[in-house]
């Protein structure tokens, strides 16, 4: 029992509210919400040192022992994700306070924005796959919110697709929550788990397991991404980052929750399946990376090649892989909120996201210019940035799982990555000045710091990967033996 | 009761595949209901007490489901308000509730 391991879902919602009866004072909720990312941040930090020296951390809510009640738990795995949560949240709230608009704070964008990381930390966080749906709903709604607020035409029109595909996966994933409940008569993570292992997993549970992944992928865009490209080019840039970069990756968190803990007995059957889909996102993605001349497409596709490389690496479920998958997604949750600041500033700047109709900005924004190379360079997995270490790992569990097309394919995508990226720095930053400092639609004051801090952030993850590998080893440790997720939440008299 | 839930399936999606905003919105509500039911069915409709401590039942209900059923009504409710409200206002601004007329090729 660990008190700590329920804050990161305590305090935004807690600031939310808050801020929710004070509607005018704008100042208050920019501070409030600053503090409570920062209040989170650090008790996650102090959780991942807990955990680092006692094991997994748990905490039964009520009091009500592991499979009766629900019980919030703390890995490796979720701690890490929910620091890094903190961290780009940070990042998009320093950005929004000087884009996001009067209009849009006096109408709770702030609030909207900590029920949003309070349903993205309860996911990562959760031992219970109904309380993950619940954790889910709040996410989503924040987001259906998040996604119309401003209600422009081509918010409204985007926010009525993305929220029906949201509802419908929403249902599936409570008819495969009944199924399960049915089959196993438990809802609780590591007692599926027990159970699971029990029983077998028969034909009849490996059904039930792909329409889990049919949900899952839905919610993170693994081939069922058709959604995905026109409902995050509506938002506002620091909406669309924070999409970007935490809503995809709650999706896949739990594939790979799901897929490590509960239905790992048939990996030639569901983790071939998760292989064959991710290769297929990765290609179709970067097909649409490289095909289209708008920013916004571009950088939306990449978010599904991204989605497509991690569930590479979880789909080898080899040590290698998962170690790759994690590496990554922490350097994916990074760098894809980077790279759609700095490709929403360069919208905000020209006022057009047409490729064709931007040259030249370097000569009056270097620093823009040059994070954006280093961002594209950090995307496409070049040394010394932080993808590179993510895709080695990844590029050797598919290796050593036998999946060598796998691995191939997110080698040749990554190269038509790097090509689709480049092609927004060429286009957009070399070439003739069009653009004289008084013609441009907007400043960069203000909105360049929270770049810089997530451009050093990549860096430094490239750098020092050897600083974090011994938290990622424990994580990855933890995924590919159920049992110490099992012990730490049942205790010991239930484990045989 | 899983024939009623099939039904319910059935007329749902024909409703989502229409094309009319409302029809969708109501298909989305009848699928939920369905779903609902599911989760009841699925968890063993059971005859018996509250599963409490003192009351002295040879069998008890599982009240798991109905805790579930009752979850998911409620966030199955929100959800169709605002979707409701939401597409209200996109047939304000953009004058059509047509899933055709959304589809937004036109500014590409």
């Amino acid at each position: 029992m660990n008190n700590l391991v329920i804050l990161p879902i305590i305090i935004p919602i807690l600031t939310g509210m808050i801020m929710v009866i004070f509607r005018k004072k704008i100042i208050l909720h920019r501070f409030l919400s600053v503090f409570s990312v920062f209040a989170i941040g650090i008790s996650t930090f102090l959780l991942i040192l807990q955990i680092e020296t006692s094991g997994i951390q748990t905490l039964h809510l009520g009091g009500w022992e592991a499979p009766f009640g629900v019980s919030m738990v703390a890995d490796m795995l979720s701690a890490l994700l929910v620091l890094t949560t903190s961290i780009v949240s940070l990042c998009c709230l320093l950005y929004a306070f000087h884009s996001i608009g009067r209009e849009r704070e006096l109408n709770y964008f702030y609030p909207l924005f900590m029920f949003l990381i309070t349903g993205v930390n309860g996911s990562f966080m959760t031992g219970d796959i109904f309380n993950l749906f619940v954790c889910f709903e709040v996410m989503l709604v924040s987001s259906y919110v998040l996604i119309s607020l401003g209600g422009t035409g081509i918010q409204l029109r985007e926010s009525i697709k993305y929220i029906l595909i949201n509802i419908i996966s929403s249902f599936l994933f409570l008819v495969a929550v009944a199924y399960l409940y049915a089959m196993t008569g438990t809802l609780n993570f590591a007692h599926l788990s027990i159970r699971v292992a029990e029983v077998g997993q028969d034909g009849l549970m490996t059904t039930v397991a792909i329409l889990f992944l049919i949900v899952f992928s839905l919610k993170a865009g693994l081939f069922l991404f058709y959604w995905l490209p026109d409902s995050y080019s509506a938002p506002p840039t620091a909406v669309a980052a924070i999409f970007a970069a935490l809503l995809t990756k709650v999706g896949i968190y739990a594939i790979i929750r799901v897929f490590t803990l509960v239905f790992y007995h048939e990996p030639e059957i569901t983790h071939l399946f998760i292989g064959i889909l991710a290769g297929v996102t990765m290609l179709l993605g970067a097909i649409g990376a490289v095909a289209f001349w708008d920013i916004k497409r571009i950088l939306t596709y990449n978010v599904i090649v991204g989605v497509g490389f991690i569930l590479a690496g979880t789909a080898s479920y080899t040590t290698e892989g998962m170690t790759g998958s994690l590496y990554y997604l922490i350097h994916d949750m990074i760098v894809k909120a980077l790279i759609f600041l700095l490709g929403g500033t360069i919208i905000h700047l020209t006022g057009t996201d047409k490729l064709r109709e931007i040259s030249g900005l370097i000569k009056l924004h270097p620093g823009l210019g040059w994070m954006f190379f280093i961002a594209a360079l950090s995307l496409s997995g070049i040394p010394p940035l932080s993808g590179l270490i993510g895709k080695i790992f990844i590029t050797e569990g598919t290796f050593q799982a036998g999946y060598f097309w796998l691995g191939g394919i997110g080698l040749i995508t990554s190269l038509m990555v790097l090509y689709s990226i480049m092609k927004i720095f060429m286009k957009g930053f070399w070439g003739y000045t069009e653009l004289s400092e008084e013609e441009e639609k907007g400043t960069t004051k203000g909105l360049l710091l929270p770049m810089g801090i997530l451009t050093m952030l990549t860096i430094a993850l490239g750098l020092g990967a050897e600083g974090i590998h011994d938290y990622v080893y424990l994580a990855v440790e933890g995924l590919m033996d159920p049992s110490f997720y099992i012990k730490a939440v049942m205790g010991n008299h239930l484990v045989q | 009761m899983s024939i009623l839930v099939g039904i319910l399936f059935a007329i749902g999606i024909y409703l989502i595949l229409t094309k009319t905003l409302l029809r969708i919105i109501l298909g989305t509500s009848i699928l939920g209901h369905g779903v609902n039911l599911l989760i009841i069915t699925m968890g063993g409709l059971k005859k018996g007490g509250p599963p409490l401590l003192g009351i002295k039942n040879l069998t008890y209900a599982d009240s798991l489901p109905q805790a579930l059923l009752l979850t998911a009504i409620v966030i199955n409710f929100a959800t169709t308000a605002l979707f409701l409200v939401l597409s209200y206002r996109a047939y304000k601004v953009l004058g059509t509730d047509d899933t055709e007329q959304l589809r937004g090729v036109e500014n590409e």
